[in-house]
């Protein structure tokens, strides 16, 4: 980012950006695709999902002037760090990776990796059980890590949204993937996951899973952090996050 | 026949498809892919104006730095220049913000666009202008100042009316050219037309009907386009002599 | 071409000087250290991008030669799909084509199970098939209109004085109309071939491992914005400038 003190000569374009505005307003971001239950789009543009609904809860909570932005999945902590948004809030494990660009706040809610293949397929959450097979991963998860240093045998094909890999899935262009269980249990009793079912759970590593699904904030952005932790502990503790849980789920995901 | 049209999930593609399901989004989508490219079709322009005039008349410096520009844009991929001019745009604009005491500066999606597509369009306008000013008889230029008609009503009254036949194909190109690449700002998340088709699309299930819908809607822009520059080619050549064979 | 000569005036020189200033201070304040780990990654990326692009030119303008041809001279029932093609092409992203064949068909497959089973299918489940199909149509599109042009921009007198020497017609096409044709379109087959090069990331968006994907994978990895992208566009400048000099020599000799 030094790079840009140089280059600050060549602004004179500046004034094309100036849609200077009223910075109150906290833009949350989302992976701009559908990722259900957390978060889908309906056909007027509109967001909806467990996420939605808890970041609107936890804005609420934290008495913040929340819009929620979406924003290309892989580019979302430059986003972040280039302050397009404010925070983060698109089902990002806390990692220790990650912890070196940005902060988190403490985690809302937390599920466990799973493996998703074929019915037919004979296949476990091991790595030699994926050995020689095709693992569909999205890019810059924590599934990707974990993939990469646990299943080194197995073909890895790096996705730019989880929906992409669930659809090749479903085409036979894939022999299973790795991805958050919650995500996964809704998929393979949809319509279109049918052909496929949740293998099982892999085994924990939790420097690379992390400790849960926090809120991204930009380093030393305290005051929103403090805030959404505020939030976040606000809704736990007066129950909203369980009343929106359960309308989605029929377990605690915390 | 509806049994293929099922199969390729066309059969529901009518109620899909309706401005009340994701036929608004696809709309709302074009709306934005065409702001979006008629900003960086005139930001194009104005570059493309200084980039031409620079090159033919500017200092060694200028000239210089204009080719790097024109050549290094011209040859890296649009994936990577839009990428690349996203972020560093962003960036350094908050860091002027801060450093001049303000806070951060809202960045509209469609106004990045238009500045990263015009960096981009800006190259090729250079190029395309300066081959049509070139092609401009210099006596026509000579006879101007001649008369002691000051530069910038040479380049208004003269060099841009006459050159404006030569650099009208060009232009109409590098037009189609700027709808097309609104396409590749669905990689950086704006709601453009791809995206919003890519998001109906996976929503639904329904890739055929939207990709297609989407194809039809881009060919649309693109022949509306080809009937309008056709007309303004032919006003921009009123009064010539026929040009048939020479630019085509 | 740019003799040593031309370079060395005193502005160059200071230009020059700024550069290499630049990039030492690049070199030195930027983060490099990733480049090491991911060296063999971006080697199998950058022969991904070549070949996928040397494949699809090359296919690509074996199809534009009868896309050309069918415009300029072919009767309605071969150039009216021809035009359609080209304009089709022509009037839409390469991306929305890329991801009209490969998740259009991808969602097609799974109805057809003899597909699944059949000998093809190790191929098709694959990503590369559907990026160098995309990328051949397109610069057989392209280029099929470019094609059109040179084929009739061969002077009418040569084809008649071939004519009248009783010459058949495909002979007449081997030995005066196509070698003339190729000769007008060299010299747009070199920028047509970079427009190529340049639209070769997109197949990245399919899964397809190029020295573009490279560079995001390291960037999803390490969180460096700016030093991937910077030396990515380094390296297509590289290959630009290598197939634009590439071209001339073969123009000249």
């Amino acid at each position: 980012m030094k790079l840009t003190s140089l280059l600050a000569a060549a602004t004179a374009a500046s004034a094309l950006f100036a849609g200077a505005a009223a910075a109150e307003q906290v833009k949350i971001g989302i992976a701009a695709e559908p990722y259900p239950p957390f978060a889908a789009p309906d056909s007027s543009g509109n967001w909806s999902g467990w996420e939605v609904e808890i970041i609107d809860a936890v804005c609420a909570a934290a008495e913040l002037d929340c819009v929620i932005t979406p924003v290309a999945w892989d580019g979302i902590i430059p986003s972040l760090t280039g302050q397009q948004i404010d925070a983060i809030m698109a089902s990002m494990s806390i990692t220790e990776e990650r912890m070196k660009t940005i902060d988190f706040t403490d985690p809302y809610y937390n599920t466990p990796a799973v493996i998703v293949a074929d019915k037919s397929m004979d296949i476990e959450p091991t790595p030699e059980s994926l050995a020689g097979k095709i693992l569909g991963i999205q890019a810059s998860t924590t599934h990707q890590a974990y993939a990469q240093a646990h299943f080194g045998d197995a073909e890895l094909k790096v996705y730019q949204t989880q929906d992409e890999a669930n659809q090749d899935l479903v085409a036979g262009r894939i022999d299973a993937t790795q991805a958050d269980s919650i995500a996964m249990a809704d998929f393979v009793n949809s319509d279109t996951g049918g052909c496929c079912e949740i293998k099982g759970a892999v085994a924990d590593d939790p420097a690379i899973l992390g400790r849960g699904v926090g809120a991204g904030v930009r380093k030393g952005d305290d005051d929103l952090r403090e805030a959404l932790n505020k939030g976040i502990a606000a809704i736990l503790a007066d129950g909203t996050h369980e009343k929106i849980t359960a309308k989605y789920f029929t377990t605690s995901i915390y | 026949m509806t049994g293929l049209l099922e199969l390729l999930g066309l059969g529901a593609s009518a109620e899909l498809l309706s401005l009340s399901g994701w036929g608004g989004n696809l709309l709302r989508g074009l709306v934005n892919s065409l702001q979006i490219a008629f900003g960086a079709f005139g930001m194009g322009l104005v570059i493309g104006l200084f980039g031409a005039y620079g090159k033919l008349y500017g200092g060694k410096v200028t000239r210089d730095l204009l080719a790097i520009y024109t050549t290094v844009i011209r040859a890296v991929p649009e994936l990577v220049l839009i990428l690349i001019l996203y972020y560093v745009g962003s960036d350094i604009i908050n860091k002027i913000s801060a450093a001049m005491g303000g806070g951060r500066v809202e960045i509209n999606g469609v106004a990045a666009g238009i500045w990263v597509l015009g960096v981009v369009q800006g190259a090729y306008a250079t190029e395309v202008l300066r081959g049509a000013i070139k092609a401009v008889p210099t006596g026509q230029i000579e006879a101007a100042k001649s008369y002691g008609m000051p530069a910038f009503m040479i380049m208004r009254r003269v060099t841009i009316p006459a050159m404006m036949s030569f650099a009208v194909p060009g232009l109409a190109n590098l037009w189609l050219i700027a709808t097309k690449d609104t396409a590749l700002l669905a990689v950086v998340g704006f709601n453009e037309l791809t995206l919003e088709t890519r998001q109906a699309a996976s929503s639904t299930r329904a890739y055929f009907t939207f990709f297609l819908a989407a194809g039809a809607l881009y060919l649309m822009v693109t022949l509306c386009s080809g009937v309008v520059f056709a007309r303004i080619e032919k006003w921009a050549r009123r009064g010539q002599p026929s040009l048939k064979g020479g630019t085509a | 071409m740019t003799s040593v000569k031309a370079l060395m005036q005193p502005h160059r020189i200071v230009m020059m000087l700024i550069f290499a200033a630049l990039v030492v201070w690049c070199a030195l304040s930027l983060r490099w250290d990733w480049i090491p780990q991911y060296a063999p990654l971006a080697l199998e990326g950058l022969w991904t991008t070549i070949w996928i692009l040397a494949v699809s030119t090359f296919l690509g303008f074996l199809l534009a030669v009868p896309l050309g041809l069918a415009q300029a001279i072919g009767p309605w029932y071969l150039s009216i799909p021809a035009r359609t093609f080209c304009t089709i092409i022509r009037g839409t992203p390469l991306l929305l084509q890329i991801w009209l064949l490969y998740y259009g068909l991808g969602s097609l497959f799974p109805q057809f199970p003899w597909i699944r089973g059949s000998e093809l299918w190790p191929y098709l489940r694959q990503a590369w098939p559907y990026a160098v199909l995309a990328l051949t149509l397109s610069y057989a599109g392209y280029e099929g209109e470019v094609m059109r042009g040179a084929f009739s921009g061969v002077a009418k007198g040569q084809l008649e004085a071939a004519k009248s020497f009783g010459m058949p017609r495909f002979t007449m096409f081997r030995r005066i109309w196509l070698p003339q044709a190729v000769r007008n379109v060299l010299p747009t087959l070199g920028g047509e071939t970079i427009l190529q090069l340049k639209a070769t990331p997109l197949v990245a968006t399919i899964t397809v491992v190029d020295i573009y994907a490279v560079s995001s994978r390291v960037r999803s990895d390490t969180f460096i914005v700016y030093e991937p992208l910077l030396l990515l566009a380094l390296v297509y400048l590289v290959i630009a400038g290598l197939i634009a000099l590439a071209f001339r020599r073969f123009e000249q000799g």
